[in-house]
């Protein structure tokens, strides 16, 4: 009667093995292209495509290579002539044009494709950019020079022949990854929570529970399905991740006055100009404020993502516990608290910048 | 008066048949059972439902001021509501241009609310990321108007609500009284039929509901819009009605012209509420004033007109010409003291200085003219015709004999040419 009954037993460690496994047999070959377009992004995989005769006729690879990249910039150029024509705001169209860059660039050339792109911008460039990013966003000059010599700091890190430069950025590419597939798959999942209460009541103990759960928990289940490598890393970072912005996207667009929605469904808004023109630009603060969150979890995460093959400052981590080298791992994890303070200070003026706008006119 | 532009018979813009909102579920069964008839209460009580309108029939008149009034919980704005389907009503039919917009699909409500009736707001109900223009411009851009057309609307209405040069200020910047100028710009630039005004003045200063109201009528008179106006404020319900609805428990008690409504309540709630009310507010220089007591032709000359008013009990007369168009007043005084100076001519014997009233205007604004002069207040019609005249003791006497009346059985003359219509 003391101890508790060996007979009453719920094998939930089994039913979720044979699930994961029935996921594996069936799924794999969709997850090893999945996997592939976030390594290797479009542009990686249609030119694999290529090279295995996939196509009838076979262009070179060089050549697809330059017509996707024509097209993108095709499109950045368009919608960023649109926007300027629309608004005939500069700031708002460089910003925008940016932005769309940078995500177009990303699906069409993958992890691989940031993190060559990182390693291959000139060192004092990134210094320079991240100096002035802070400087514009966080509006101090002495913000500027801390957020530049923190990068430039990490830069002069090395471990026997191991420069830490080439870590750190290597670190960042997956966070951009991961940050970027997250807030794609979150704004739209908090959007469609804050239009449905009963979506809202389902996906909240989901959400809970994604937050509460051990982090090395996820390792698992993406190292089954995606073998080890970066790959497992972007999704474990994406699941550990994305529940802020689903949040704080949700609480967003809740917290929109009634009085101003029903402003808005009196002039005849339907559905569609309710959400973009008065509740998506009302809760841009709260959004971004789930970005910064939402960035500060995938840091924590890349680190514990190592373990699965993440490389960078976290293999480091990894490896001087192995090995008991007190210097190394403190090298490398200043390095992250470096980084992590210098993206978390310039999202988070950002956020605040936001929420002071709305204040203004609230 | 705002009757004259409607036609007589036609010209009924909103018509209101039956209208039920029963709020919580089940609301139909509450309809269709005996708790139809029970009071308000008791069907919260049986069935947890809350009734909001109880079976509310009204008709507005094109052009017409229609004042709903109510203490909160009235169901006042749920009604309001209702008139754009922000509130589905539960039964009943709102006919609009002839059509129940109760019967109206996705489409065709967005284009009633886009085009036929725009609504102005207690609490404003601006959006605080865009700019006064911007606001302005919304319902416009809803409808797909585009940027130039759009601003250029904008403007116009911006300009007329007195809020030029404010355009690109964000609303949280604004005094709540420009504020509402804004959400009465916003309205007016989609150029609606209807608008339906949801306490608009409540949340202002004294000082300024009061400026607003002014502007409104004045606003009216230029654009003569139907409006649906609902407030919880005696006062203003009798300064912009010209038809006034109160409504208690989510139906509608009583209704009428302004001054029907205070002069003979119907019922102890009402008396309550209109006994603060200051008959000044409604009572109008055409219900009190009087024959006037002695007429002088201007082919008369002094001497004749001296006699007259010697020989009459009343120490003035009034001049006026063959078509009885009043030209001034004589006095015994004036007209001695003319004769003295070998005046030939009765129109130098005039007293100077005498106000003259309309039959319209109330008797609050009567107070000044009566202490400026001595003598009476001369009445006249749109076209000079001398038609009365009120003594400064009837202005006193009038309020004395409707707190006296209070009982509600006071008889006031209705004045000439507004008749009492029945609507609801």
């Amino acid at each position: 009667m003391l101890e508790f009954p060996e007979w009453l037993v719920i094998p939930l460690a089994d039913w979720i093995e044979a699930i994961m496994d029935w996921v594996q047999a069936t799924l794999g070959g969709l997850f090893e292209v999945i996997g592939d377009m976030v390594l290797s992004g479009l542009y990686g995989t249609l030119s694999l495509a290529l090279d295995i005769k996939f196509f009838y006729w076979r262009i070179p690879a060089a050549g697809w290579a330059f017509v996707i990249l024509a097209l993108v910039v095709l499109l950045v150029v368009a919608a960023a002539f649109i926007t300027w024509r629309k608004t005939h705001k500069v700031k708002l169209t460089a910003v925008l044009a940016v932005v769309l860059g940078i995500i177009v660039y990303s699906a069409l050339f993958g992890l691989l494709g940031i993190e060559y792109f990182l390693l291959w911008l000139p060192w004092w460039l990134v210094v320079i950019a991240v100096g002035y990013a802070a400087w514009r966003t966080i509006h101090k000059w002495w913000a500027a020079l801390f957020s530049a010599a923190g990068i430039l700091i990490i830069g002069t890190f090395r471990f026997g022949s191991i420069g830490y430069w080439d870590l750190s950025m290597e670190t960042l590419a997956i966070i951009i990854t991961s940050v970027l597939i997250s807030l794609g798959a979150g704004i739209p999942v908090g959007i469609f929570m804050a239009r449905s209460d009963r979506a809202e009541s389902v996906l909240r103990p989901i959400l809970d529970g994604m937050q509460t759960m051990p982090s090395f928990v996820y390792l698992i289940p993406v190292m089954m399905l995606f073998s080890l490598g970066k790959v497992p890393a972007v999704f474990a970072t994406i699941i550990y991740s994305m529940p802020p912005v689903i949040r704080l996207t949700n609480t967003g667009i809740r917290q929109v006055s009634q009085s101003v929605i029903e402003a808005a469904q009196a002039f005849g808004s339907n559905a569609r100009q309710t959400l973009l023109e008065v509740q998506l630009p009302l809760a841009i603060p709260s959004i971004i404020v789930g970005i910064n969150q939402t960035t500060m979890m995938a840091l924590a995460m890349v680190v514990i993502a190592s373990m699965v093959g993440a490389g960078g400052l976290g293999l480091e981590v990894l490896l001087a516990i192995g090995r008991i080298e007190v210097g190394r791992g403190f090298q490398a994890g200043l390095s992250v608290v470096i980084l992590a303070i210098i993206i978390d200070r310039i999202t988070g003026a950002m956020a605040a910048s936001q929420q002071q706008n709305i204040k203004k006119y609230d | 008066m705002l009757e004259d532009t409607a036609s007589p018979d036609g010209g009924v813009c909103i018509e209101i048949e039956g209208l039920w909102k029963i709020f919580g579920p089940n609301a139909e069964q509450v309809l269709n059972s005996e708790l139809r008839t029970a009071t308000r209460a008791e069907i919260q009580e049986k069935t947890g439902c809350v009734v909001a309108v109880r079976d509310v029939s009204f008709k507005v008149k094109q052009s017409e001021m229609f004042v709903v009034m109510g203490l909160s919980g009235s169901g006042k704005s749920t009604l309001i509501r209702c008139m754009l389907r922000l509130i589905e009503p539960t039964a009943g039919k709102i006919i609009i241009n002839g059509e129940d917009i109760c019967t109206y699909d996705e489409k065709q409500l967005m284009a009633f609310r886009r085009k036929t009736m725009s609504m102005i707001f207690q609490h404003f109900g601006l959006f605080p990321h865009r700019n006064v223009i911007d606001n302005v411009a919304y319902g416009l851009k809803t409808r797909g108007v585009d940027k130039e057309e759009r601003y250029a609307r904008a403007q116009q209405v911006i300009e007329k609500v007195g809020l030029k040069g404010w355009e690109e200020y964000y609303p949280e910047t604004l005094s709540g009284g420009m504020q509402q100028r804004v959400g009465i710009a916003r309205a007016l630039a989609n150029d609606p039929q209807i608008l339906l005004m949801d306490e608009p003045f409540s949340g202002l200063d004294p000082l300024i509901r009061r400026q607003m109201q002014d502007e409104l009528i004045d606003l009216q008179e230029e654009l003569k819009k139907t409006i649906l106006f609902v407030t919880h404020d005696l006062d203003e319900a009798l300064k912009l009605g010209s038809y006034i609805a109160i409504m208690k428990d989510g139906e509608i008690i009583q209704s009428g012209i302004p001054e029907e409504v205070v002069t003979s309540p119907e019922g102890d709630y009402v008396r309550r509420f209109v006994q603060d009310a200051s008959p000044a507010k409604v009572i109008s220089a055409g219900s009190i004033m009087t024959e006037p007591d002695v007429i002088i032709y201007d082919w008369q000359g002094p001497k004749a007109a001296l006699h007259l008013l010697k020989t009459s009990k009343s120490d003035h007369g009034f001049l006026v010409t063959r078509g009885r168009k009043y030209l001034g007043m004589l006095t015994e005084k004036r007209l001695a003291e003319s004769l003295k100076d070998n005046g030939k001519n009765i129109r130098e014997a005039l007293e100077p200085d005498i106000a003259t009233s309309t039959s319209d205007i109330l008797l609050e604004d009567l107070f000044g003219l009566a202490v400026a002069s001595k003598y009476p207040i001369p009445v006249i019609d749109e076209d000079g015709k001398l038609i009365g005249e009120i003594e400064n003791d009837t202005i006193i006497g009038s309020m004395v004999q409707y707190k006296e009346a209070e009982g509600g059985d006071l008889e006031t003359e209705k004045a000439p040419g507004k008749e009492t219509e029945t609507n609801a």
